[in-house]
């Protein structure tokens, strides 16, 4: 399978001469077309410079991302935008619906803004809806739906326009339990069904359980890796949760 | 310390304070460009014969600036509120710092000092050479002489302007002061995080709204233009005036939900590009602004009425100047003066021989006895006025009386009618180019121009009315009454004069006036100039001899009844200006100011289209469409009421305006909206798009 996503060995430091900070100091990993992957780390880790970094949001200071044979760390202006709008998914951690819009418009607002046929977007957004199972709230306002099914607006919204990568944000960090499993399941539907590639960032080792295959990260280097291989989710879990508890510092550290 | 953080806090936000500067600005110019106007070049030329004209302009003027600075002082507070809320937090976190609310009052009160005083400056002198250019253009409009420029700065007014926004600043100040007080830490604090309901209306229940008021509004324009004849007196134009107010409320409440769900079934343009964000946006806002939408717009209507219509009336007045005076020169004096008579104050009126002997002689006579050179006339025509005591308004409207005293029990109608013979008024029309008119010995003819006088006088002549001068009965000749005057003026006032047969018995004891109209015998400008000063100038030594002799002769000259007359065209353009000015300088800033405090309410949606790939261009596309469409909403509707309002004006104005006239008026008009209201609306953008920029 061909990689769509190249990490090679970037850095980020903040800060200057007298006061730095290296939030990434050396991160090179790949995923692969139709991978889901979960990015984990306690905060301060470096994991949201990272997702910034490869989401065009922030520049690396050194290193290469590399999306689809396009190294983005060499884009600028108008074609970085125009990348980000069209190979690239965004679902945030608090949904980003515009509160004005319908569910329908904040979806059909992504495809708009890539000067996409009128009638093709109606075609494409109901497609998708019927995927997510949200086309009953379609005509609703965000104020008058669920968490959860803001959030698969919002994945509606990420996914419509074919993106290379779809990019998550602690997507459940601001749902109750039900609605996170729910949003999950779409999630694997998304990847196993519509062969969608994600990378997700989360701090939750039941979220991070639905991946399949886990980045560690601690202060802003790769601290171990975990693939689900043939594992039940159950199991996978409980090896997150071992890796979590290594992490967490190691015995030097508490004296 | 407190000094240096106000100084910091003006440059941070100084695009903030962009529109509050503005606001000051154009007020402090305008405040001085007419406080200013008495002592301007074109105006010290037009003052030289209608001193008291001018002196009028410049008390009312004195009395509108007393308004217009409480329009402006209530702006002033307004924008200062926002500029206050929208640093709430800021003012939080000094609190938590330990500063006392008295300590952050003086650090706004610094800052308002020093926006006032910057402000002041800045506006002082954009007036002062604002006012040079609308000097220019006061001569130009009023014909008057310029024949140099002379750079003019006004001390008082400069020292007036200074008083009155000190004053305004003041007002502030204690504003402020009584607002901060009032706060709570916890609210100042936690001010942003405040989210507004977004309330939906039913787009059908709009769509009737909207179609509703579009009835209602067609209806009041036909009322006003097409059925302008059913609208006679002042209260049944009532209704139309608040019909109109209401159904601009409802428009506005209805319009953003009415085009809403147009668009939405076009598909191809409502999922175009930021479109569909944009339509929701207006929708959204313009439900929570719907009254302060529909002030703005009927303001701003009542802007470009006032201009253009101010504008146009005085290009009426000229014209109808010009027919009002063919001759140059009109003198009169009472002819047969008593020993003595009573005047109008009940006091007694003692008349020496020699102005006695005086009052029997012809104007011309008078004239050449004092020295006049009567070669500077030509066309000389002089005739007697007659008066008979028992001939009063009350007689000559004869059975109409009762009818007319129970209409206009205002008017004295034991006053005793101006009588003329006929072949004496047909020379005074042949030099007027009047027209001419004949009489039997039994008939007699009522000329009157005044148009309240008029319905009077046609009702009673429908009677057929007989008058009985000296004995003998007349019946009139035509049953309405003619035109016709013979005293120039600034319009039409003639109330009524009877022209009676030659053959009237009225010997010279009747005689009330000798009457003198002439043209100057000159060619020159400076020539009619030289004999215009024998009437007109304090120094003349005609005016003198003849003041020393006590001999009263009155009358007009075409220039000082041209004169006077542009002093009046001036007032009322001016006040009209200066009102209409204020009033858009007031629409467009609240405007202004209204979406500037939503930008920072939309700063979170901006940054959600910047998070799924809107680039900046678009972005700034977006909110130029926001606020464009923002602006022009009001002011389209207010173009559409003016229309027909200006319309109404015109058919008032009785045909007194075309439409012709009217063209360079709108096109001021419009470079007048066109400016003040495009600063606004620039600046809104720029403010905005710096608050949708800020970093989270």
């Amino acid at each position: 399978m061909s990689n769509v996503l190249e990490v090679k060995n970037i850095e980020k430091y903040y800060g200057n001469k007298s006061n730095l900070t290296k939030a990434i100091a050396g991160i090179s990993f790949n995923v692969e077309k139709g991978e889901f992957v979960g990015i984990m780390g306690a905060s301060g880790s470096g994991k949201t410079t990272l997702l910034n970094c490869i989401s065009t949001i922030d520049r690396v200071t050194a290193g290469k991302i590399i999306i689809n044979n396009q190294d983005i760390t060499k884009l600028k202006g108008n074609k970085l935008n125009k990348f980000r709008r069209e190979e690239l998914g965004f679902i945030f951690q608090d949904f980003n619906l515009l509160d004005t819009l319908t569910a329908y418009e904040n979806i059909a607002l992504a495809l708009t803004i890539q000067k996409v046929n009128p009638h093709e977007i109606d075609k494409r957004v109901k497609e998708v809806a019927k995927k997510l199972e949200i086309e009953d709230i379609l005509n609703k306002y965000p104020y008058q739906i669920s968490g959860g099914q803001k959030q698969r607006v919002a994945s509606s919204r990420a996914i419509i326009t074919n993106p290379k990568i779809v990019l998550a944000d602690e997507p459940t960090g601001a749902l109750d339990s039900k609605s996170a499993r729910q949003l999950l399941e779409s999630f694997e539907n998304l990847n196993k069904k519509l062969g969608a590639t994600i990378l997700m960032v989360t701090h939750d080792a039941f979220t991070a359980s639905y991946a399949d295959r886990i980045i560690f990260i601690k202060d802003g280097k790769i601290f171990n890796e975990l693939v689900k291989g043939n594992d039940t989710r159950k199991q996978f879990f409980e090896k997150i949760i071992e890796v979590q508890t290594l992490l967490g510092g190691d015995l030097n550290d508490v004296i | 310390m407190l000094f240096k953080l106000s100084i910091k806090n003006m440059k941070k936000s100084f695009k903030d304070y962009a529109i509050y500067f503005l606001t000051l600005v154009l007020g402090v110019a305008i405040f001085y460009m007419f406080n200013s106007l008495d002592s301007q070049q074109a105006m010290l030329d037009i003052s030289a014969s209608t001193r008291n004209i001018i002196k009028l302009m410049i008390q009312m003027l004195n009395f509108v600036s007393v308004f217009i600075s409480v329009i402006l002082g209530l702006l002033i507070v307004y924008a200062n509120n926002f500029l206050i809320n929208r640093r709430k937090r800021e003012f939080g976190i000094y609190m938590t710092l330990g500063m006392g609310k008295r300590q952050i009052s003086k650090i706004i009160l610094f800052e308002t000092i020093l926006v006032g005083l910057l402000s002041l400056v800045a506006g002082l002198i954009i007036g002062i050479f604002a006012s040079q250019f609308m000097s220019i253009l006061v001569a130009k409009l009023f014909e008057a002489d310029m024949t140099e420029f002379v750079f003019v700065f006004s001390k008082d007014a400069c020292i007036k302007t200074c008083i009155y926004f000190a004053i305004m600043y003041l007002a502030v100040m204690i504003f402020n002061t009584i607002t901060i007080s009032r706060y709570k830490l916890i609210n100042l604090l936690t001010a942003i995080k405040k989210n507004e309901k977004v309330k939906i209306k039913n787009p059908i229940l709009s769509i009737l709204i909207f179609l509703i008021a579009v009835g209602i509004l067609a209806y009041c324009y036909w009322k006003v233009t097409g059925g302008v004849q059913t609208l006679s007196t002042a209260d049944k134009m009532l209704p139309i005036i608040l019909l109109g107010i209401i159904s601009t409320i409802l428009i506005f409440w209805s319009l953003s939900g009415f085009i809403l769900k147009v668009v939405q079934m076009r598909k191809s343009l409502y999922l175009k590009g930021t479109n569909m964000f944009v339509l929701r946006q207006i929708n959204n806002k313009i439900n929570t602004t719907v009254i302060s939408m529909s002030v703005i717009c009927l303001m701003l209507f009542m802007t470009i009425s006032v201009l253009s219509s101010s504008l146009s009336l005085r290009k009426t007045m000229q014209e109808d100047l010009k027919e009002m005076t063919p001759v140059d020169l009109n003198l009169y004096k009472t002819a047969n003066l008593p020993e003595k008579s009573v005047n109008a104050y009940g006091r007694e009126i003692q008349y020496t021989e020699l102005q006695r002997e005086d009052s029997r002689k012809l104007v011309s006579e008078t004239l050449k006895e004092y020295g006049f050179d009567m070669n500077n006339l030509k066309d000389v025509v002089e005739i007697p006025i007659y008066a008979i005591n028992d001939v009063t308004m009350q007689v000559s409207l004869g059975e109409y009386f009762d009818e007319a005293k129970a209409q206009y029990s205002m008017l004295s109608y034991d006053s005793v009618e101006t009588i003329i013979k006929i072949s004496d008024y047909n020379k005074i029309a042949r030099l007027y180019g009047l027209p001419e008119y004949e009489l039997e010995n039994d008939e007699y003819i009522m000329l009157c121009d005044f148009d309240s006088m008029k319905p009077l006088r046609d009702n009673a002549l429908k009677l057929g009315t007989k008058l009985t001068i000296l004995g003998k009965e007349y019946k009139p000749k035509y049953d309405e009454s003619k035109e016709g005057y013979i005293l120039m003026s600034t319009s039409h006032t003639n109330t009524g004069i009877v022209l009676v047969p030659d053959s009237c018995p009225l010997t010279e004891e009747y005689k009330e006036q000798y009457f003198l109209a002439a043209n100057y015998n000159a060619e020159t400008e400076e020539k009619i100039e030289e004999i215009e000063k024998n009437f007109v100038d304090e120094d003349s030594s005609l005016v003198n001899a003849m003041e020393k002799d006590g001999i009263l002769l009155d009358g007009f000259t075409k220039i000082a009844i041209r004169e006077a007359s542009v002093g009046i065209a001036t007032i009322v353009v001016f006040i009209a200006i200066y009102l209409g000015i204020v009033f858009l300088i007031a629409s467009a800033a609240i405007l202004a100011l209204k979406q500037l405090t939503e930008s920072s309410d939309n700063k979170q949606r901006y940054i959600i289209l910047r998070k799924i790939g809107c680039d900046e261009k678009m972005i700034n596309g977006a909110l130029f469409r926001q606020i464009f469409i923002f602006f022009m909403l009001p002011l389209a509707l207010a173009i559409i009421h003016s229309i027909f309002g200006i319309q109404f004006a015109i058919s008032v104005m009785s045909g007194l305006a075309s439409s012709e006239q009217l063209l360079p008026s709108v096109i001021a008009t419009v470079i007048i909206i066109g400016v003040v209201y495009g600063l606004y609306f620039l600046s809104t953008y720029v403010g905005s798009k710096n608050i949708i920029k800020e970093e989270e």
